[in-house]
């Protein structure tokens, strides 16, 4: 089994990284991680990322919310204590539902929004106790950083530098 | 530069037709078998001496234990069935019921036939209405792309600017309507009859064609029996000469707005700078808050006074989020059309991307404020606010149905998805049945209050709206084939050009 290098290339622009991004997949080679310090419109279709799936994630959980807040109603109103709020019926959950939509409404997106954070939060690496992946610390402040993952083979190592030096990069680094 | 072909151009001639055919048929057949109020009182009355007279009173008897006993039938059951053959007209079950004297069934009678007679002023009354107020939220649209600096918008701004070329043809209509109305041709505004804001009456006077009403007590005056208390306490804004005024002012205002901002980007095209696009936008700016006031005061005067005991406190944004949604459906289409006719290279996905979150966005805003005006006369359950819901929700449920299924869950479940509101077919899809929608959505507003339990959604009125339709696509596309398509000026151009979601 060979040994896999990975090569890091700086940049200090955001255009400059995303077309370097595009010159460089262009040339065939898979680029692994481009680290920013904010989202750049557009490089995820450069990068060939695929479509987040956190959508449907997000409809699941708005689904689960809408059910927990009707089970909620229906057992507190009309299961388990039914009242009598302004002489409305309240025998079966359907005559009353009016009244329950806006709070439906927002336990859908609250549990929605609250669990799509926390599920987008841990698929990037984010929990309590983790630490950081980043392998530079300066793409937290002003530069970008793009990684590319090479087979031991030197020509081709040396290849993806001098595109990177072509591209635009100020320092290039590689790592075992 | 668009060109307005010949095919276009008869489509929309004949949609014209047919709605000339439409409203002259609702005319010809309200006038044909329209009978007085006198006339009626006396046919009712002698239906009545005919059918008692050729009855034994066993069977009146008869007729009455059963009623006591809850059965179906009702105690002017036969008098009604008759007034139907002879008069050819139709009553409801819960209007047999209802009857408790011979005044009731001449009552009935009367409603039935004025019903009739209004139908056709009715429908076009909604359809002028819908697509004027299309125009005026056009316009607001267009204004909006000013204020908020929008880049994504400017290679297609001539549309929106066609849109409210409408606004004075729609507007002339609506003046005709108003104007009729204070004439007593028809009674879309049942307020404007002075009978019913005048405590009192001149006794002399009372069987003369036009009784003389006062507030003061004297000699020879005797009370009014048709004083409503509760419009009589409207008639501070709502009396006729304020009414048109109101109705001037606003049609003026938003005629301004439109014609200035068409002339200013016409002379950016030929001087270019930024010069022209600041005036644009300070007129936008004005013009937006004008409009902020008058799209609400307009919609109580012009909807929210056909029921004129009721009143809901967002009524102005329930029903300008019904005309908004609307307007931008009728942008997206004809972006779509010219799209699919080759114009507009600048337009693509990334465009329709926003036209789709436009759609979904007012949708569901429409939504909301339905539902909350809905929500909150439903809880609270006082008498003269529920009274609004009760005849949409006996009579009107299937339309209250498709609307809400045409206008939330249609953008709902087809363009919530990114992909989906990137392809123009889906979003010209969503677009078609939002609008079809939101007309039914005017057509619950408007006809509850004016031809009660007596609705159609037949000829007459589909046929009206196809008319106006034709017109509207008419009017439009003539303004939008006047000029050049593409701006040549505005500044964000190529912001618009490289738009990109």
């Amino acid at each position: 089994m060979s040994k896999e290098k990975v090569i890091y290339g700086l940049y200090d622009d955001d255009d400059i990284i995303l077309d370097a991004v595009k010159a460089i997949r262009e040339k065939g080679h898979h680029i692994d991680e481009v680290y920013s310090p904010f989202p750049i419109h557009g490089l995820d279709h450069a990068m060939g990322l695929k479509h987040s799936r956190i959508a449907i994630t997000s409809f699941i959980y708005g689904c689960i919310g809408a059910s927990c807040a009707l089970l909620m109603f229906w057992y507190m109103m009309i299961y388990d204590w039914p009242m009598i709020i302004g002489g409305k019926p309240n025998f079966t959950l359907n005559e009353n539902l009016p009244a329950f939509i806006p709070i439906t409404f927002e336990m859908t997106v609250f549990f929605a929004s609250h669990l799509m954070v926390i599920t987008f939060l841990i698929r990037c690496g984010l929990y309590p106790g983790s630490s950081s992946t980043s392998p530079d610390p300066r793409t937290t402040d002003d530069k970008f950083l793009m990684e590319i993952h090479v087979d031991e083979d030197a020509k081709k190592v040396k290849k993806i530098k001098d595109l990177m030096k072509k591209t635009g990069a100020i320092e290039i680094k590689e790592k075992e | 530069m668009y060109i307005f072909t010949k095919n276009t151009q008869i489509i929309c001639l004949s949609l014209i037709m047919i709605g000339l055919i439409a409203i002259g048929y609702g005319f010809y057949s309200a006038s044909k078998t329209h009978y007085s109020d006198d006339e009626i009182k006396e046919k009712v009355k002698s239906i009545s001496y005919n059918l008692a007279s050729t009855k034994n009173s066993q069977d009146i008897n008869k007729a009455k234990y059963d009623s006591h006993h809850g059965s179906k039938k009702h105690k002017f059951s036969d008098l009604f069935h008759a007034v139907e053959k002879e008069l050819h007209c139709h009553f409801s079950e819960e209007e047999i019921a209802s009857a408790e004297s011979i005044d009731d069934v001449i009552y009935i009678t009367k409603h039935y036939f004025h019903a009739k007679k209004q139908r056709p002023w009715s429908s076009l009354f909604a359809s002028n209405l819908f697509f004027l107020m299309i125009s005026l939220a056009g316009l607001v649209w267009l204004a909006v792309q000013y204020i908020s600096q929008s880049g994504w918008s400017a290679s297609l701004l001539r549309i929106p600017q066609a849109v409210s070329a409408f606004l004075p043809y729609g507007g002339i209509i609506m003046l005709f309507i108003i104007i009729t109305g204070a004439l007593h041709w028809h009674h879309t505004f049942h307020w404007m009859d002075s009978s019913l804001t005048y405590e009192y009456v001149v006794e002399e006077s009372m069987q003369t064609d036009h009784p003389i009403y006062t507030n003061e007590k004297g000699d020879g005056i005797i009370s009014n029996a048709n004083y409503d208390y509760i419009i009589a306490g409207k008639t501070a804004y709502l009396n006729i000469p304020f009414f048109i005024l109101r109705a001037i002012i606003y049609l003026l205002g938003w005629c301004l707005a439109a014609f200035l901002l068409r002339k200013f980007s016409l002379k950016e095209d030929l001087e270019g700078g930024v010069k022209w696009h600041n005036k644009m936008f300070t007129v936008s700016a004005i013009f937006i808050v004008f409009a902020a006031v008058t799209t609400s005061t307009a919609a109580w005067d012009w909807i929210m006074s056909i029921d004129t005991h009721w009143f809901s406190t967002l009524f102005g944004w329930y029903s300008f989020a019904s005309f908004f949604v609307s307007a931008c459906a009728v942008i997206a289409i004809i972006t779509i059309h010219l799209k699919y006719k080759g114009y507009l290279e600048n337009v693509n996905e990334n465009h329709m991307h926003d036209f789709g979150r436009y759609l979904l966005a007012f949708s569901i805003f429409w939504t909301y404020l339905w539902f909350a005006q809905y929500m909150l006369i439903w809880y609270a359950n006082i008498p003269e606010e529920v009274t609004y819901y009760q005849i949409r929700f006996e009579s009107y449920h299937i339309l209250i149905i498709i609307a809400l299924i045409l206008n939330f869950l249609n953008p709902m479940l087809l363009i919530q998805d990114r992909d989906a509101k990137r392809l123009k077919g889906q979003v010209l899809f969503v677009a078609i049945l939002i609008l079809i929608g939101h007309f039914i959505d005017v057509f619950v507003m408007v006809m509850p209050g004016t031809v009660g339990t007596h609705w159609h959604l037949g000829f007459v009125e589909i046929g009206t709206f196809l008319g106006y339709l034709g017109f509207f696509t008419f009017v439009v596309l003539r303004s939008l084939s006047s000029v050049p398509l593409d701006q040549k000026n505005h500044p964000m151009l190529i912001e618009s050009k490289h738009h990109h979601i």
